[in-house]
């Protein structure tokens, strides 16, 4: 009989997503980890299986399939620790972000302090906020109680006060949140999280105890002016795993296989932007994006301090139900290289979002499936909290931070039939502006390499540092408000050998740097007509390395201008692509 | 690869669990048989409270108010009666302002729960009562026709099937419905427009069953007071082979339309249930199923949309597709003998 091995080498992630399951294997090799392949199938939490290890073992076949490698033994259960032969793995961790939304009622003091802080603090994971209660809220009791009732909560999130701060208008709101618990039957009374004034804490986990679960976290409004929602976060996710383990089957049961190291797919892709942004330019922010079929997440840290909002319903499968709005429809039709009736438009996301996990099969599907793309991600930035992230238009079309690197995961992205499309995509849905790399995340594994950074801090880094991530290309985004064809920026590239290349970047345009994947060159750029290159003294140059597109100056501004005409539009959407290799 | 799944089927054994949204009172029994718009049982909803300040209309503090509250907890009141008082020289009395319960007492106040309708659950298909659920519903079991849709209104009803469609491609027109109609569920194709809509609600009929309709005629559709359902999408759709050849031959007889919304996480479709006789019984189509050959299924993606055909290959790898994009598929003969090549993600299994 094989004797299992102690260290971990061999770990296999399991990412449970609304429309896909993956299983991801990751090993060592030549003394490093490396990303082995990854599993795909359907997903299985809803019906008719209403069980994720359908779904699971489907997708462990698969990566069988690929790697020829014996991870499931006859059991049907993951081979746990592995053995010399090979078979089995060391470790194994869990995401998920399949499963219903979860209610949330989000309870604090004063309604631009924690109130806000509390409804932050529920958009960072699969939550939707069906109820907010504040102290200076005008209706009476009875109305805020029958209102709780009503938001039939899975969670009840309390906030308010800074610790040794208010704790009797704390008291009075209890009393609203103890009738409405006291009143729902018991198997329905939510989980009641206290992230509040910590003064308290004892007093109100002892009134509520009797009543329902409590969870204490750290105050997310320590003080006024001061929000930490990342403990709470922790205590957050952990709610929704116990909530959605009990109601989704199979969930739990992989969770212990997991040893615990079970997280929402979005708070682990967090934990990973965050540990990305203590290893990058402390000077700059790390920006992660992932659209999924249901939600969007978008995390947003700097020096380890982390933004995450799960944007829901928003996405490319049932999320489309977010982009329904005639305002919405409308934007998306700006998007579009196509000409297309709106109605026509609006017919497409009403299917896709009763077939989400359908694709597309002629290219003006697929258009329009890149232009809903654009407009998801469009709206998805616009949930990072101001404070962190300021627009360059006051419709949130543009990124004024310097985001390096910007990571994107997310079939629609990802799985483009071109390159150019994922970053002609990017580009236009979150207008970076400065210099920033796009990379994206093909096989998603950016949710598993945040898991596996609890497990073992070395694997995230070589697999970060290995070319799992497809490095897109550096991008350089100048603005200028000069007419259309002017020139704006003259570049000029030094490549290594000492050879050059110059040219002028006209407004409204996108222009590819010829640099090879790899290839380093020193970046020499001279504005013209005024034009801000984002960054520090034009004359001193960067250094860029080329990504699979090279490098590219996109020089259309920001906002980025769309021609009023369709069909000036449509050509003007095509010349871009065209312009990326198409 | 887990296949989709879409029953059509012209005969078949149907059971349904129907389920209360709260515990309640189950009205019927094992072996009953009901219609399907037969209530099955019913549940308090969510009732709307009032918070009575006692101690404020006595005028005395709320501990003093707690000892004069004659109501308990638990206790029903009729409006006009008297929870607390007389107190004091002017004999300050608090009344209760509407039936209601007691829910809860202290602090020099009064909870009353207002008393509200009952919400009811119907039987959803006809059938016989097989199985109950304690305090939450029963499981209800018939024999017949059974087609499945992919979007509904959320209303429920049943009538004789008039037919007013002579191929899958037909557009249902305002002029095609009479008073003929009236009361009775119409099989159209597609329906265009908002006027052929209005005039189905004012005739009104009890159920529409279509093949496709515009997205934008949604928010109408929702506020129809009878059930609608779409069998193949939005847009304009042939109504699938399968569902047109089932639905024409039941001309005239008695159909249940079950518009639910589709909620896949819950399993729950539109429906429509033709209840048939049979002699023997008939196994349960199967819930889930993989992608084989022999199988008929349903394109739900452009090209060939809603079209059924035979699938009679799986192709080795990943073919490309016009789009550009890769992905597991199949190869499926269309009923004019025609071949396609489709991604699995696009077909559902028809059985």
């Amino acid at each position: 009989m094989n004797s299992p091995r102690t260290e971990i080498e061999s770990l296999l992630a399991i990412d449970v997503g609304s429309v896909n399951t993956r299983a991801v294997l990751f090993d060592v090799a030549a003394e490093r980890y490396h990303f082995v392949a990854a599993g795909l199938a359907p997903s299985t939490a809803d019906a008719p299986y209403k069980d994720i290890g359908e779904g699971t073992r489907a997708a462990l076949e698969d990566l069988q399939r690929i790697t020829g490698r014996t991870l499931v033994g006859k059991d049907e259960r993951v081979i746990l620790p592995g053995h010399p032969d090979g078979s089995g793995v060391d470790a194994m961790v869990l995401s998920m972000s399949a499963g219903p939304l979860l209610n949330v009622v989000a309870v604090g003091l004063l309604q631009d302090v924690s109130l806000e802080s509390a409804q932050r603090l529920a958009a960072s994971s699969y939550t939707r906020l069906a109820e907010s209660i504040w102290l200076n809220d005008h209706r009476k009791a009875e109305t805020q109680i029958d209102a709780i009732i009503q938001a039939r909560p899975d969670i009840l999130i309390v906030a308010g006060g800074t610790d040794h701060g208010a704790n009797k208008s704390i008291a009075n709101l209890m009393e609203v949140v103890g009738l409405a618990c006291y009143l729902t039957p018991v198997e329905n009374r939510p989980i009641l999280m206290y992230a509040g004034n910590q003064e308290l804490a004892g007093r109100i986990k002892e009134q509520f105890d009797v009543m329902t679960t409590v969870r204490l976290a750290p105050n997310i409004r320590p003080d006024f002016d001061l929000e930490d929602l990342s403990p709470a976060q922790i205590c957050l996710a952990e709610i929704v795993n116990q909530i959605r383990g009990a109601r989704v089957a199979g969930v739990s049961d992989l969770a212990v296989q997991s040893g615990g190291y079970t997280l929402p797919t979005a708070n682990a892709f967090g934990r990973v932007i965050r540990f990305l942004s203590r290893i990058y330019d402390q000077n700059k922010g790390v920006l992660g994006v992932d659209l999924g079929a249901t939600a969007t997440t978008v995390a947003a840290a700097f020096g380890g301090k982390l933004a995450l909002h799960v944007n829901r319903p928003l996405g490319m499968g049932a999320g489309i139900e977010g982009l329904l709005d005639p305002a919405q429809v409308a934007e998306i039709s700006r998007w579009l290289s196509i000409a297309l009736p709106e109605d026509d438009l609006l017919d497409y996301m009403h299917q896709k979002i009763a077939y989400p996990a359908s694709l597309p099969v002629t290219p003006e599907e697929l258009a329009i499936e890149q232009a809903i793309a654009r407009q998801a991600l469009r709206v998805a930035i616009r949930g990072i909290p101001r404070g962190l992230v300021e627009p360059v238009h006051p419709d949130g079309a543009g990124l004024s931070a310097p985001f390096e690197p910007i990571l994107a995961t997310g079939a629609v992205l990802t799985q483009a039939p071109t390159q150019g499309q994922s970053m002609l995509m990017l580009l236009d849905a979150l207008q970076p502006v400065g210099v920033t790399t796009l990379v994206l995340d093909q096989n998603h594994l950016a949710p598993a390499l945040g898991l596996a950074a609890g497990i073992n801090t070395l694997l995230p880094v070589q697999i970060l540092e290995s070319g799992a991530f497809l490095n897109l290309g550096t991008v350089i985004s100048p603005i200028c408000s000069a007419d259309p064809g002017t020139p704006i920026v003259r570049f000029r590239l030094v490549y290594s050998d000492g050879t050059e290349a110059t040219a002028e970047v006209k407004q409204g345009s996108l222009h590819v740097l010829p640099l090879a994947r790899n290839q380093t060159a020193q970046l020499y750029l001279e504005p013209l007509h005024h034009t801000d290159l984002g960054f520090g003294r034009a004359g001193r140059g960067v250094k860029i390395t080329g990504g699979a597109l090279g490098a590219v100056i996109d020089g259309r501004g920001r906002p980025i201008r769309l021609a009023g005409d369709p069909s000036e539009r449509q050509e003007q959407h095509k010349k871009w692509l065209w312009a990326l290799g198409g | 690869m887990l296949a989709n799944l879409t029953h059509i089927l012209p005969l078949t054994t149907i059971r349904r669990e129907r389920l209360l949204p709260a515990p309640g009172r189950v009205l019927v029994r094992t072996g009953q048989k009901v219609l399907a718009t037969d209530v099955i049982a019913v549940t308090k909803p969510i009732n709307r409270h009032m918070l009575l300040e006692v101690a404020r209309g006595l005028g005395v503090p709320p501990e003093q108010a707690d000892t004069m509250i004659q109501q308990k907890e638990g206790q029903k009141v009729a409006k006009g009666d008297i929870i607390a008082g007389p107190v004091g020289m002017l004999s300050r009395t608090v009344r209760t302002p509407c039936d209601g319960i007691v829910v809860a007492v202290g602090e020099g106040q009064l909870l009353l729960e207002l008393e509200g309708e009952l919400v009811s659950l119907l039987a959803g298909i006809p059938g016989t009562v097989v199985d109950l659920v304690t305090d939450r519903g029963a499981v209800i079991e018939t024999s017949g026709a059974l087609v499945q849709g992919m979007w509904g209104n959320n209303q429920l009803d049943k009538s004789l099937l008039s037919v007013l469609v002579h191929s899958p491609i037909d557009e249902l027109v305002s002029s095609q419905l009479d008073v003929s109609q009236r009361g009775s569920v119409v099989l159209g194709g597609y329906l265009g427009k908002e006027e052929t809509l209005k005039a189905a609600i004012d005739l009104p009929l009890r159920g529409l069953i279509l093949a496709s309709m515009p997205a934008r005629l949604v928010p109408l559709a929702l506020q129809a007071p009878f059930p609608i359902m779409l069998l193949d999408g939005f847009g304009r759709l042939p109504m699938n082979p399968v569902a047109y050849t089932i639905l024409t031959t039941n001309e005239e007889r008695e159909v249940t339309v079950n518009a639910s919304a589709w909620d896949p996480q819950r399993g729950i479709r539109p429906e429509v249930v033709i209840q048939l006789p049979t002699s023997s019984q008939i196994p349960a189509p199967a819930e889930t199923d993989i992608f084989a050959l022999g199988q008929t299924v349903q394109i739900r993606r452009a090209p060939c949309s809603a079209q059924a055909g035979t699938l009679v290959s799986l192709r080795p790898g990943q073919p490309v597709f016009p789009s550009g994009i890769h992905a597991p598929a199949g190869t499926v003969k269309l009923e004019n003998g025609e071949q396609v090549i489709v991604p699995l993600a696009n077909l559902d299994v028809i059985e």
